[in-house]
């Protein structure tokens, strides 16, 4: 069970390619992570559809095979 | 596709009641940490609510998953309207924004 870190950096890479993001493995065990995304792809979208987005991007593997993700997504500031 | 079965039953809870925590175990004895984290938020806001032990109801189980496009558990629900899961409940009460939404629910 679980998912690697570079897997899940993957996936999350390929949905969105200008990411910006902070992985944690919080237990060590490859099945506990705190995932941090800054993305300009969440502009204009509510939280549920930001994580949604996620969720999407890890292609089913969320609830699944991987148990536990912490996490938080983030619009960049604009200068 | 078929509408899930469980899907009406899940409409009829999340519109008789104000507040709707679809989560694993009970208020009293949650199962596992997010739903606690819920849990937790929502008595300190005392607000009422009803749980829904998704662990009792395999078809609950899936079927909210499908119902709110959310993998995970524990869901939270406010007049009808899906907030999110754990993380999103615990930004929003932080930021205060939770406690807006729940205004005018039923106060235990």
């Amino acid at each position: 069970m679980g998912m690697t870190p570079l897997e899940i950096e993957t996936f999350i890479k390929t949905a969105f390619p200008d990411a910006e993001m902070k992985l944690v493995d919080l237990a060590g065990d490859n099945d506990h992570y705190e995932l941090t995304v800054i993305s300009e792809q969440f502009r204009g979208k509510s939280r549920v559809q930001q994580h949604q987005m996620v969720y999407n991007a890890l292609k089913g593997n969320m609830g699944g095979v991987l148990h536990a993700l912490a996490l938080k997504t983030i619009i960049p500031t604009l200068n | 596709m078929n509408e899930n079965p469980a899907f009406t039953h899940i409409e009829n809870l999340i519109k008789s009641n104000d507040v709707v925590l679809f989560m694993k175990g009970s208020k009293k004895m949650p199962q596992c940490g997010f739903s606690a984290t819920v849990v937790n938020i929502m008595e300190r806001l005392g607000v009422d609510f009803t749980d829904v032990n998704v662990l009792a109801d395999p078809q609950i189980r899936e079927g909210i998953k499908q119902f709110s496009n959310w993998p995970t558990i524990p869901q939270l629900y406010v007049k009808g309207e899906f907030i999110g899961g754990c993380d999103i409940a615990k930004e929003m009460y932080q930021s205060g924004e939770l406690q807006e939404v729940l205004k005018g629910s039923d106060k235990s």
